[in-house]
């Protein structure tokens, strides 16, 4: 087809239409009909994503003044996250801020997450093997079952949390009507413990799936040619299977990681007051105390402080990495 | 025998998993039937009070409308989008590809809060605009279209281009071949990115915390309910409806969507 009207095109492109011209290079270039096609999408994309991340880093630079925002740009913001003050210290940390309950709540929250995280997946990788390497006969049934928990309410999976610990909530009064305590235990509900199992149970589901396409993806011949060579089943597991899942974990890792740390949901329904988090600290700068200027860098200094973490991790990983090639 | 051992061992661990994950949640169900108002054991005794008094709710059902409208409107744009989108990356060769996707897919990885937070200072402050079910509809494709793109990756990679090459070869336009090849083939990617959008809109809050105004969805709804005690059982029952309609939903999407794939690929999505 290409060939019909490409053909006297050429000699003549410069006198048609410019519609027929335009016409000629769609039917010639891929790239640029690949290119059209996504447009809209990215037309949507940067409408709803580029643009609205922008006006978040620009509002970070302006200042709340009472109902009014001040559009001087000025770094205020940002140094009153980190103006050196009395200060107060956190396990055992000294935080020397004048407000130090920003970087505490952040430094809170980042490892919050990452206990969640690192309980997530170790109880996420031998399910995943399970899927991959045992459940031969059923593993559509298997992957429907954990994949379904993930399209369910998040808000719904944190309020079945709170039902369970609450002072009279499911496991206080199971376990009395069965005799084994008497009175309900307090420490159940409302603290950080509280916030790290419910978000272990919510995100359970999110990292099993990577690990298992990454352990699903290895070419079996390597693991009977590890047994061939007279590895046993743990220096097999080590030497092949768990490096090149890796990818699976890492990306499983950030997966979690990442949306976490901002988890706004989880703090409020089961954390209490000593289980909040920067995400609290931030929407309330939206509600309440309506500082949108604040709230906004408040939001970019977590996700630079993310983004630190997670380049250190992928740093540090590949490091690994390269020494293990190397050795 | 010590391989028996093995498999049981790691058998077990699996279905203690499953029961973890579904414990906890299939609780609402079980306490929704509860005549009591207090969420504990004993259980009191079986009663449908809870679902009858939810009809009669007209705050509920108007979110219900609601959720229902921006479900199904965020279901088709993002669809649609997610197909446009992923026929471009799978069947053009795109410089840049790699770069494209990642952005399209980063929705997934930020915090909704910080979506939510971004989108509301770009509505209210600079194009002071109302928020509205449009408003939070827009929230909802940004985070549903990455999914309905990899959804349909995912199928657009599982059969041939070259038939796709013989419809145009054959003499069929552009148009024509999408209408009568590809589009036939992808339908079970359409069909799973439709329902799993639409189950991914009505379940979330953060976002449509942030952009909802005066309008509500059933999980604003839920919300508002959780500061009273007394509602609490009705809340189960909602939540009970909402969570046997997510479950429907997302067990038909996999079947259509996994049934159909003829690679035998591991996926993701």
């Amino acid at each position: 087809m290409a060939s019909v009207t490409g053909g006297p095109l050429v000699g003549h492109a410069r006198s048609r239409p410019l519609s027929q011209r335009f016409r000629a290079l769609l039917l010639r270039s891929e790239a640029l009909r690949g290119y059209i096609l996504l447009t809209p999408t990215l037309l949507v994309m940067f409408l709803l994503l580029v643009v609205p991340l922008c006006g978040m880093i620009a509002f970070s630079f302006f200042t709340q003044v009472y109902f009014d925002i001040d559009f001087t740009l000025t770094l205020k913001n940002y140094w009153s996250i980190i103006k050196p003050g009395a200060g107060n210290t956190y396990l055992g940390i000294p935080f020397p801020f004048e407000t130090p309950v920003y970087t505490i709540l952040l430094v809170k929250s980042l490892l919050m997450s990452l206990v969640a995280t690192s309980v997530i997946v170790l109880m996420a990788y031998p399910m995943a093997y399970f899927i991959a390497f045992r459940a031969t006969n059923h593993k559509f049934l298997w992957l429907v079952l954990i994949t379904v928990p993930l399209w369910t309410s998040y808000l719904l999976r944190v309020f079945a949390w709170k039902v369970i610990l609450g002072h009279n909530g499911v496991l206080n009064s199971g376990l009395i009507s069965i005799g084994v305590i008497e009175e309900p235990l307090g420490f159940l509900l409302y603290n950080p413990a509280a916030v790290i199992i419910t978000l272990t149970h919510a995100w359970l589901a999110f990292a099993i799936l990577p690990i298992y396409v990454s352990l699903e993806k290895i070419d079996r011949s390597l693991l009977e040619a590890a047994t061939d060579l007279g590895d046993s089943k743990l220096i097999r597991f080590l030497r092949v299977t768990l490096p090149l899942s890796l990818p699976g974990v890492i990306s499983s890792a950030l997966m979690v990681f990442i949306p976490t740390v901002g988890d706004y949901v989880t703090p409020a329904q089961v954390g209490g007051t000593s289980g909040i988090m920067i995400g609290t600290i931030i929407q309330r700068q939206f509600g309440a105390a309506n500082n949108w200027p604040l709230g906004s860098a408040l939001s970019i200094f977590m996700m630079l402080a993310v983004t630190a973490i997670v380049c250190l991790f992928l740093w540090g990983v590949g490091n690994d990495r390269i020494k293990a090639r190397g050795a | 025998m010590k391989r028996a051992m093995h498999l049981n061992l790691l058998g077990v661990y699996a279905i203690f998993i499953v029961a973890l994950l579904y414990g906890p949640v299939l609780l609402l169900p079980m306490f929704s039937f509860n005549d009591s108002i207090y969420i504990a054991f004993p259980l009191k005794g079986f009663t449908t009070k809870w679902y009858q008094e939810m009809a009669t709710n007209s705050a509920l059902l108007a979110a219900l409308m609601n959720s229902l409208k921006v479900g199904i409107g965020v279901a088709i744009v993002s669809t649609v989008l997610g197909l446009t989108a992923a026929k471009a990356v799978i069947r053009h060769r795109l410089p840049g590809k790699t770069q494209i996707v990642g952005m399209i897919m980063l929705p997934l990885l930020l915090p909704s809060l910080f979506l939510g937070i971004a989108l509301l200072i770009i509505l209210r402050k600079v194009f002071s605009v109302d928020l509205s079910l449009w408003t939070i509809g827009a929230g909802h494709v940004l985070i549903c279209m990455p999914f309905s793109m990899l959804i349909l990756i995912a199928r657009l990679e599982g059969f041939d281009k070259s038939l796709e090459e013989a419809s145009l070869d054959l003499g069929e336009n552009a148009w024509g071949t999408f209408w009568h090849v590809t589009f036939p083939l992808a339908l079970p990617g359409v069909i799973s990115s439709l329902l799993l959008s639409f189950t991914t809109s009505l379940d979330e809050f953060v976002i449509a915390f942030f952009l909802g105004g005066n309008d509500t969805t059933l999980p604003l709804f839920i919300w508002s309910q959780l500061r009273f005690p007394a509602k609490l059982p009705g809340v189960l029952a909602l939540g009970s409806c909402i969570l046997v309609l997510s479950i429907v939903i997302v067990v038909l999407a996999e079947v259509v969507r996994r049934r159909g794939v003829q690679s035998s690929k591991p996926t993701v999505f």
